[in-house]
């Protein structure tokens, strides 16, 4: 197999240079050199823009661990001369930034556990249940993700502070805990599912509730670990939400607390460098981590 | 019920039917009532609204008909703040999809050095936005910033003031705009070049194609789904730009770059002028609407040659 396929591979290759006029053996080889240095070349730039990538995260570290006056002495230098916490005391003292970063888990957190539940609830109703409005819900469902999350947001903040909702956690959450993207999402993977599963199931007497928990998640965990990963982060970046529902410091959010403390005039570098670097952490650990994941709900919330 | 576990078969349709209550409703409840509340009723509020002179502290919030609309036509600011984020979603658009499409073939064979570019290029897509645009804020200060040392260092005597000057705000946000995004699609792309038969490109190098030849003629068609894709999602949310340009000028200096969101923020939020800002928020569905239509009616008559 091997062999006949290589010489056949060969001999379209030596057809080939017998029909094209073939270039003297100096241009030829002029010709080689020209394609290698290409490659090369573009290779280089590549990696530069790497390089470009990932400086700035480094260059955000250096400021976190050093010093202002050694900043301001030697701006050009990415790495302190002395490393100190200073930056990463006074971000805890200038900012009640515990309390952010509680505020953070809990908002994405539970946010992201509630969707997740009540989009593969409704997923499971849309895939694998009959009821009387099904359709139409569907396409209500599918035709929401088309309006841009701005035009409801001076009615919701209305709502929420009607509610008397406004710098809560009910009022982050709740209206986070269900997407219309993720119960699509879900709908497809739980179609793909084969049905024979839930048959056996229900022959043995086992209810709706039954096969949604117990055939239908544990055979989804991948993708539910994708969604949860994906919507996590989403959540746990989010700013203008959390900006318009929290305006009282303690029940603010990493980013939206982070941008009005960089807005300050005479900011403290390192203060502002070491919050960055610590509201990045969590996500940068995750990604190392779990970067298939990623990747994956890239890929899947992309090509279908 | 005898007789439906003697027949399995005569199928659930039936089964349920007979019920009295259908635990369907249930499953579904918890999103429908969400959706309802938080997403499907403020569409209807939003666009009744914006019909509105509806101020927030005002002692009565008269119907007004189409007066907010007609308002921003006349809006200055708006059509500058349109300006700034059709220029931004143009040319972050075409960056972050032609750099992204040009990184993506280059890494595309996987070896552990390719790999590592790719965790590298991927990276800021797990940094917020707010988290970039303060790193870029300082990054590019002309006292404590990286940019401006190492150019004095040099011996550019006068660097340029990126991010304080009205020409050059805008096109450095840009920059950094698609330094963000880059490895988003980078990541789309390569998934997507996974998908094409190793034998395709076999039988064109039979055929005699060289690499640039494989990749006009098997590359790009089988990507196009995944251009498209990716082209979609930076207009749409280039278009929905307020994160980054919140965090790097707050839309300074002078208005050279505030965004529509950002324009919409301001009324809304700062001003409390509600209507207003619902008319701003619909003139932008509008507008997103649009332009996904159009590229889709493109990417399908290209379909159809």
């Amino acid at each position: 197999m091997a062999t006949s396929e290589t010489l056949t591979r060969r001999d379209a290759a030596e057809r080939h240079m017998t029909l094209t006029p073939t270039p003297g053996p100096g241009a030829r080889r002029l010709v080689r050199m020209a394609g290698k240095l290409g490659g090369t070349l573009s290779w280089l730039i590549v990696v530069l823009g790497a390089v470009a990538i990932i400086l700035p995260f480094l260059w955000m570290l250096g400021v976190a661990f050093r010093t202002n006056p050694d900043l301001y002495g030697d701006p050009a230098r990415l790495w302190p001369d002395q490393w100190t916490l200073h930056g990463v005391r006074a971000v805890l003292d200038q900012l009640p930034f515990t309390r952010l970063i509680v505020n953070t888990f809990v908002f994405a957190g539970g946010a992201t556990v509630l969707l997740l539940l009540f989009d593969s609830m409704t997923a499971f109703a849309l895939a694998r249940l009959n009821f009387r409005g099904k359709n139409v819900l569907f396409v209500a469902i599918l035709a929401t993700l088309m309006v841009p999350f701005q035009v409801t947001l001076v009615p919701v903040f209305l709502t929420i502070y009607h509610f008397g909702w406004l710098n809560s956690y009910q009022g982050l959450i709740i209206p986070r805990a269900t997407s219309a993207l993720g119960i699509f999402l879900l709908r497809q993977f739980f179609r793909q599912l084969p049905r024979e599963l839930d048959e056996a199931a229900r022959i043995d007497g086992a209810g709706d509730f039954t096969v949604y928990w117990r055939i239908i998640m544990p055979n989804a965990k991948p993708v539910l670990a994708t969604l949860f990963i994906i919507q996590f982060a989403a959540l746990w970046n989010d700013f203008l939400w959390p900006l318009v529902i929290s305006s009282q410091t303690r029940m603010q959010t990493l980013p939206a607390a982070l941008t009005l403390f960089s807005s300050q005039s005479g900011v403290d570098h390192a203060a502002l460098m070491a919050g960055a670097a610590i509201s990045l952490t969590p996500l940068a650990i995750a990604f190392l981590l779990l970067q298939r994941y990623f990747v994956q709900g890239v890929a899947t919330t992309g090509i279908k | 019920m005898a007789t439906t576990t003697l027949k399995p078969s005569s199928g659930p349709p039936r089964r349920r039917s007979r019920r009295r209550f259908n635990s369907a409703y249930l499953f579904v409840a918890p999103s429908v009532v969400i959706i309802a509340v938080f997403i499907a009723e403020p569409i209807v509020q939003s666009a009744w609204m914006s019909l509105h002179d509806w101020t927030i502290g005002a002692a009565s919030n008269p119907f007004t008909g189409l007066a907010n609309y007609r308002s921003l036509w006349h809006d200055s600011r708006f059509w500058n703040a349109l300006r700034v984020t059709l220029i931004y979603t143009a040319a972050v658009t075409v960056g972050q999809v032609g750099l992204g499409l040009a990184i993506a073939s280059r890494l595309r064979r996987t070896t552990w050095y390719s790999s590592l570019l790719r965790t590298a290029y991927f990276f800021p897509f797990v940094a917020s936005l707010v988290v970039v645009g303060i790193i870029w804020k300082f990054l590019l200060d002309p006292q404590v910033g990286l940019i401006d040392a190492w150019l004095g260092d040099l011996g550019v005597g006068n660097p340029p003031q990126w991010l304080q000057s009205t020409s050059l705000a805008l096109p450095t946000v840009i920059v950094v705009g698609i330094w963000k995004n880059v490895g988003f699609t980078m990541i789309v792309l390569l998934a997507g070049m996974q998908q094409v038969p190793a034998d395709l490109y076999e039988a064109a190098m039979l055929d005699g194609a060289g690499p640039w030849r494989r990749f006009t003629a098997v590359t790009l068609p089988a990507l196009r789904p995944a251009l498209l894709f990716t082209t979609l999602i930076a207009t749409i949310t280039g278009l929905q730009l307020f994160d980054l340009v919140f965090a790097m000028t707050s839309g300074g200096p002078v208005f050279s770059t505030e965004s529509v969101v950002m324009y919409l923020y301001e009324k809304g939020f700062v001003e409390f002028q509600m209507g207003y800002a619902s008319a701003i928020a619909w003139v932008l569905f509008i507008i997103i609407l649009a332009v996904s239509a159009v590229q889709l009616r493109v990417a399908r008559n290209r379909d159809g040659d």
